[in-house]
């Protein structure tokens, strides 16, 4: 009886593993979503100047301004890439983890939910310059992406961030620095 | 006895596929899932084009829809590489342009799940797909 419950043990191993082991790859990964769109309108702003030049010179200068450094560019093709890193900790999943803790040694069960909270993140900002197809105006499109990293250092997410505020703010600093890029301050 | 041997055959077979399983040798660093050919074709498109720049521009584009975050890119090479972020996983795709004559432009695009090349004609094909449809919207200048 004894033997039967191992081989069943071993058996139930192995399909777990032949089966996590070769998963496959997801399908469709590539194709367009719906929001598509609705993404690309976040990510682009129209500036009215042919020049360039004075873009991309503004979009590394506002990337310094946000704390960021520039990780690499190829000007031909307009890109800028940036990457900062920055604290990500919230207040409240802190304070939850706490309590959490709290309850769980209080029963008994001690658990580490504190150490599991987000702590760091490291943005990276891709920014792409082009000559708009109607002429006379400049198109730039930004995108972020981040990774966070939790208190015992392990990585909690990978994201594609999406927030409206964050890419208003972007282009608010990009309007302020090319005014100031053209007036020479 | 013929129970107990039942059993143990058992055992010994799962521990060979628990050893042999999905393991990889050092020959799977250059090891492909499909011939070069096959990859090739899965992989690689032409498009009536001679602007390279252009056809660069918008496979930036067309990644940036696709929800990528433009690494790196170079003009002269032609290349532009991207991460995308699935879930846990990240998808890291590279774009190369190459001329093919004097008309045409040769675009291969090949990405990486994980730590598994990406080997579905089907997925390549959406890229193209979305890839088309972004040329077709910069021909007729919409965007």
């Amino acid at each position: 009886m004894k033997i039967k419950h191992i081989t069943l043990v071993a058996v139930l191993i192995v399909m777990s593993f032949s089966f996590s082991g070769c998963a496959t790859i997801p399908t469709g990964f590539l194709k367009l979503s719906e929001d598509s769109l609705e993404k690309r309108q976040l990510q682009i702003r129209q500036y009215d100047t042919e020049d360039e030049t004075l873009i991309i010179q503004s979009t590394a200068g506002v990337l310094q301004d946000l704390g960021f450094t520039l990780a690499d560019s190829e000007t031909e093709l307009g890109l800028v890439v940036a990457t900062k890193s920055a604290d990500a900790t919230q207040a409240g999943q802190v304070i939850l983890a706490g309590f959490a803790d709290i309850l769980n040694a209080l029963s008994g069960t001690p658990s580490n939910a504190s150490a599991t909270v987000d702590k760091v993140q490291e943005v990276k900002g891709s920014v792409i310059i082009r000559a708009s197809l109607e002429g006379g105006k400049t198109v730039v499109r930004i995108t972020f992406q981040r990774i966070v990293w939790n208190a015992s250092g392990q990585v909690n997410r990978v994201e594609t961030m999406s927030e409206p505020e964050l890419y208003q703010k972007f282009f608010d600093s990009l309007s302020k620095a090319i005014f100031l890029e053209t007036n020479k301050i | 006895m013929r129970k107990f041997n039942a059993y143990f055959t058992i055992v010994i077979l799962s521990t060979f596929i628990f050893v042999s399983g999905c393991a990889s040798t050092q020959m799977k660093a250059l090891d492909a899932t499909e011939s070069q050919v096959q990859i090739r074709s899965m992989q690689t498109r032409a498009f009536d084009s001679s602007d390279k720049k252009l056809m660069m521009q918008t496979v930036i584009s067309t990644m940036q829809d696709l929800d990528f975050v433009i690494d790196k890119a170079d003009l002269m090479l032609g290349s532009v590489t991207g991460t995308k972020f699935l879930g846990y996983a990240s998808v890291v795709m590279s774009v190369t342009v190459r001329p093919r004559g004097e008309t045409q432009l040769l675009v291969r695009a090949s990405a990486q799940y994980g730590i598994k090349q990406v080997d579905d004609a089907e997925t390549y094909q959406d890229f193209f797909n979305a890839l088309e449809k972004s040329l077709f919207l910069t021909a007729h200048q919409v965007d």
